[in-house]
């Protein structure tokens, strides 16, 4: 058979499904994010009907980029990449399978409990207490499953995207314990154990290492495989990528207290987490100077290779926005920050420049492998390069339209007049965002229709596949 | 306070932490090579090899700022029961920086800058602050800030909450009722007269209501409940229906209706009742800021 699999022996099955579902939810919850920017913009979009108003489509919209999207994503990629750099098949196709089901009704779950407003009200752990439990089941089956492949690897050294991997799914398992031990009083509500103050910041805790381990250690475990692959060439200092992943494991679990500057939390605790989110930076830059490195003697590729340069541009977001974070959890930057529309512009920076468009460039490389093509060799490069376009113009309009209407609500809210009085009332910062909002909801929908035409590229890349397929086997 | 444990904890984390950043940079650059390298580590992982470059200079350099700017906002900030060398300025005498006292300093500069400024509008009467345009406008700014949320912007008021700018006042217009409102607050409470009056009592009488403001009703379901607003309703509402402002009762022959003058609206509050709350404003803004704010609504029905 020509067109057998390159490595028949490893389990592709759960990788395809999982690389399929991530275009699938991507393009929902970008879908998704459209919408309810859209209504920031016009709010008679939520037409009056609790469940598409923004209050419990925001939930949904984060659940399925990061979870859904991100998820499936991480599960796809993990999952090829600890085969593929372990020599190994999975430890088990049938914890694999129930990975892949398991987390898919998760994400149903989501999409019916949201949108009627049963939540816990915890940012990113909104899920109820039935479906935490499901989540933790898959995930410790996902964490025996990768463990359990890499400790039957016969490669005799562990590689470094792997070591990644394994910190974000054993410190996302911890922390989403941690933070959603509940005492149910129904089966659609629960309350937290943890107690005022603590409750906030154990939810932080969280918060930010759902951005740290899932968005960034996750991410950079795609990383280091992808760009060197893509690239050709080898990655640029080993001994980079064993300082940068230790001081960043080590340091990310502090970052979550400067979400909470200014409240509650007791001032030593906030200065805590601010000069840990400081430290950051460095152990962040160290994995996209890694990335980018490595592309040294291979530039020129980017002029022809629209999946490198989606690779590269998601360095570079990584790198601005993990500059920016250190910078906005300092006090003084905060004071002005906080509560603003910068903090959602930060985010996406991350979210789209990042771990958006680095799972795009993984899944084109990956997608024409899992149908028996050589990697890269989708449907149409163009369209490849059409969505690497609008995903940078889109993410661009995004941040710089978020940037704009921070900083001036910020300066709105603190404007004060001779006599003492504000200058503003809040309504007149909330008339003035009119046209950022308007300005970011094109930015998202620009990324939006990429994500689309990928979709369509899929469709056809696996419908030729299939084609082909079914020639040879005819001519057989 | 923290105990002591917990002192030294928090001390040992916190500094144990970056301190371990700098030892795991100096370990991994100690006997490394210092010169860029096409050299590799020898392993090979899916045809990914790994060059043995050392760590960028500039990034090591850029990652030991980091930590001496930790320490050094340590020094400025503290740490638990260790206090910061910042300083603010409270009650004129400079103390460690908390968030608590940060907020403080920041208010008693603004206070003390103003105080001359509100000192003379205090001094001055309601009514004749109300003919002083600066003062308006500051009062303006004020009500926008702080009372627009319920009485709206232009403090045309919005269901159960009431219209600043009529002829109408449920607990008196003059200058120091006004003050006095805003000072202490108010609370509303129109009782529910379900059980006492029955569901044909609550129909009939909210027909004789709507006709005491002369709006289309039943005369003859109004005539019947007559009886029972003379006795029960005219204790505080008055024989006439034109209110009582010493308890806060409004006026119903007027057509001005706090929660709305439709049938069912009225049913509703006949039959549950009605709170109002105006909360008390005098140990949030104080009362200069109150008594320029009173000057600046007494303004707006004084055309």
């Amino acid at each position: 058979m020509s067109t057998s699999f390159d490595h028949p022996e490893y389990n592709y099955k759960v990788v395809r499904q999982f690389a399929i579902m991530t275009v699938v939810w991507g393009v929902v919850g970008m879908a998704m994010g459209v919408f309810i920017a859209a209504q920031l913009a016009w709010p008679q979009l939520n037409f009056d009907t609790p469940w598409l108003s923004f209050g419990r489509l925001r939930p949904l919209h984060t659940n399925a980029v990061i979870f859904a999207f991100g998820g499936c994503a991480l599960f796809a990629t993990s999952y090829y990449i600890v085969q593929r750099t372990g020599r190994t098949r999975l430890f088990s196709d049938t914890l694999a399978s129930f990975t892949f089901w398991g987390w898919q009704a998760v994400i149903v779950g989501a999409a019916i409990t949201l949108p009627l407003g049963i939540t816990s009200a915890k940012e990113y752990a909104e899920l109820e207490w039935p479906l935490d439990i499901l989540v933790t089941l898959v995930w410790v089956a996902y964490v025996v499953n990768f463990l359990g492949t890499v400790a039957i690897r016969k490669e005799s050294h562990i590689y470094v995207a792997n070591w990644f991997f394994a910190a974000f799914m054993i410190m996302i398992a911890i922390l989403y314990v941690g933070n959603n031990l509940v005492v149910p009083v129904s089966l659609t509500k629960a309350y937290s154990i943890w107690p005022g103050t603590i409750d906030a910041m154990i939810q932080w805790w969280w918060g930010h290492n759902a951005v740290g381990f899932f968005l960034t250690a996750g991410f950079l475990g795609m990383m280091y495989y992808f760009v060197p692959k893509q690239a050709g060439r080898p990655v640029y200092s080993y001994r980079l990528s064993i300082v940068h992943f230790w001081a960043l494991i080590s340091i990310y679990v502090w970052a979550g207290a400067h979400h909470l500057h200014y409240s509650a939390l007791p001032d030593w605790a906030q200065t805590s987490g601010m000069i840990m989110s400081l430290i950051l930076l460095a152990p962040s830059w160290g994995g996209m100077i890694n990335g980018m490195m490595t592309l040294s003697g291979a530039w020129h590729k980017l002029r022809t290779d629209p999946i490198l340069r989606f690779l590269v541009v998601s360095l570079s977001f990584y790198g601005m926005s993990t500059f920016e974070g250190p910078m906005m959890s300092i006090k003084t930057v905060n004071a002005l920050s906080h509560n603003t529309d910068w903090t959602i512009g930060h985010v996406h920076s991350g979210a789209l420049g990042w771990v958006a468009m680095v799972s795009i460039g993984a899944l084109y490389h990956l997608i024409p492998i899992m149908y028996g093509r050589k990697a890269g060799q989708m449907y149409s490069i163009g369209l490849i390069n059409l969505h690497f376009w609008l995903a940078t113009i889109g993410t661009v309009l995004y941040i710089a339209s978020m940037w704009v209407n921070g900083i001036m609500q910020g300066l709105m809210w603190r404007a004060v007049n001779e006599d003492g009085t504000l200058t503003y009332s809040f309504v007149e910062s909330v008339e003035a965002s009119h046209w950022g909002y308007v300005v970011r909801a094109i930015g998202g929908a620009l990324f939006l229709t990429g994500m689309l035409i990928m979709l369509f590229n899929v469709y056809m890349t696996t419908r030729e596949a299939n084609k082909q397929a079914g020639m040879v086997a005819a001519q057989a | 306070m923290l105990s002591t444990f917990w002192q030294v904890w928090i001390m040992a984390i916190v500094f144990g932490s970056m301190a371990g950043c700098g030892v795991l940079i100096v370990y991994s650059m100690r006997g490394h090579r210092k010169e860029e390298t096409t050299q590799t580590t020898g392993h090979e992982y899916d045809g990914i090899e790994e060059y043995d470059n050392p760590l960028p200079r500039w990034w090591v350099y850029m990652f030991w700022a980091t930590i001496v700017f930790g320490f050094g906002y340590v020094g400025l900030y503290g740490l638990g029961n260790f206090d910061g060398f910042l300083t603010v300025k409270v009650d004129g005498e400079p103390v460690t920086w908390t968030s608590t006292n940060q907020w403080k300093a920041e208010v008693q500069a603004y206070d003390e800058k103003l105080a001359p400024l509100f000192d003379g509008y205090l001094a001055t009467p309601v009514a004749e602050l109300a003919k002083n345009e600066e003062a308006l406008q500051t009062g303006q700014r004020l009500f926008k800030s702080n009372c627009s949320v319920c009485h709206g912007t232009s403090a045309m008021g919005a269901q159960g909450f009431p219209n600043l700018t009529d002829h109408d006042w449920l607990y008196g217009g003059s200058p120091e009722k006004i003050k006095e409102t805003i000072m202490y607050g108010r609370q509303g409470a129109m009782p529910a007269w379900q059980a006492v009056l029955g569901d044909e009592g609550v129909i009939e009488m909210a027909e004789y209501v709507r006709s005491l403001s002369g709006l289309p009703h039943d005369a003859e379901a109004a005539e019947k409940a007559a009886p029972a607003f003379a006795q029960n309703c005219s204790v505080c509402h008055g024989a006439d229906g034109k209110g009582n402002q010493l308890v806060g009762a409004p006026n119903l022959t007027d057509d001005i209706w706090l929660y709305g003058g439709s049938t069912k609206q009225i049913q509703f509050t006949l039959r549950n009742g009605r709170a109002g709350k105006m909360p008390a404003q005098k140990e949030i803004l104080g009362e200069d800021k109150v008594h320029v704010l009173a000057a600046y609504i007494y303004s707006l029905s004084q055309n």
